[in-house]
């Protein structure tokens, strides 16, 4: 089982799935940030998975996975400068309140 | 069962586990700690596909740096034991069409691909993602450094007191 792509796949899908659940569901900021992290984290398991079963060059989906943890770093950081900011302003990290800039 | 599968099915379950407690959990701060064992568990599936080295940066990177700096912004953010959100039943039900629909697509689309295969055996080591960091990867290389420089001035600009309200 440990040996099988599919395995991987599922676990990832389930991940990504249960990623995009919690982006819909939940209106604190800090929860969205957290399911992007599962969603992130799905993609970097993927690629990871088709390293090893499906690439000849073992390092370069490896490479790809580093890119993505350290964007996602980036992201957080920047996410969560901007939901520190917004608490500052408005008392609240409920996305319904940051209505602002709608158009 | 053989004791490589048992163990992958328990990391398997430690990562869905803690991925379901993370967003379906009211409290925030519960859904942050949740997300730290879904990321031990993908580091632990990470050994599994011979990446040694992704599994120790899961491990430093997203436990110690990204879930701390969440932990840290919710404590910053809100009073320690939170209210708890309101349920909104409408919203968490369309989320989950939406989620089981993409699932039920997704998981369907993999059990029908014939993807194709390669050797298992390679070089997996840390000199070759190096190599493939400063060769062929150069310039996303360096790009990704400078994203990370700009997030980092982003950051202290943004949050930065002085001066603004």
């Amino acid at each position: 089982m440990s040996e099988s792509l599919g395995a991987y796949l599922f676990i990832s899908t389930a991940l990504f799935c249960l990623g995009v659940y919690g982006l819909l569901s939940r209106r604190n900021l800090v929860a969205m940030l957290i399911s992007l992290e599962l969603i992130l984290n799905s993609a970097s398991l993927n690629f990871v998975a088709f390293n090893k079963f499906s690439l000849i060059n073992k390092a370069a989906g490896q490479t790809f996975a580093v890119f993505v943890i350290a964007l996602a770093a980036a992201e957080v950081t920047i996410g969560l400068s901007l939901i520190l900011l917004f608490h500052r302003k408005r008392d609240s990290i409920n996305v319904e309140d940051a209505g602002e800039m709608k158009g | 069962m053989s004791l490589p599968d048992a163990f992958f099915l328990f990391f398997a379950g430690i990562t869905l586990g803690g991925a379901v407690l993370a967003v379906t959990l009211r409290n925030v701060f519960y859904n942050a700690l949740s997300l730290i064992l879904c990321l031990a568990g993908v580091a632990g599936l990470f050994v599994f596909l011979n990446s040694e080295f992704l599994a120790v940066m899961e491990v430093i990177i997203y436990i110690g740096a990204i879930s701390i700096a969440i932990l840290f912004a919710i404590m910053l953010s809100q009073p320690m034991m939170p209210v708890k959100e309101p349920l909104n039943r409408g919203k968490v039900a369309r989320a989950a069409l939406v989620a089981g629909l993409l699932f039920l697509g997704l998981s369907r689309v993999i059990g029908r691909s014939q993807w194709s295969t390669a050797p298992l055996e390679g070089d997996y080591s840390l000199q070759g993602i190096g190599r493939m960091l400063l060769g062929a990867n150069m310039i996303p290389f360096e790009v990704v450094s400078l994203v990370l420089l700009v997030a980092i001035i982003g950051a202290l600009v943004l949050t930065g007191s002085k001066g603004r309200g």
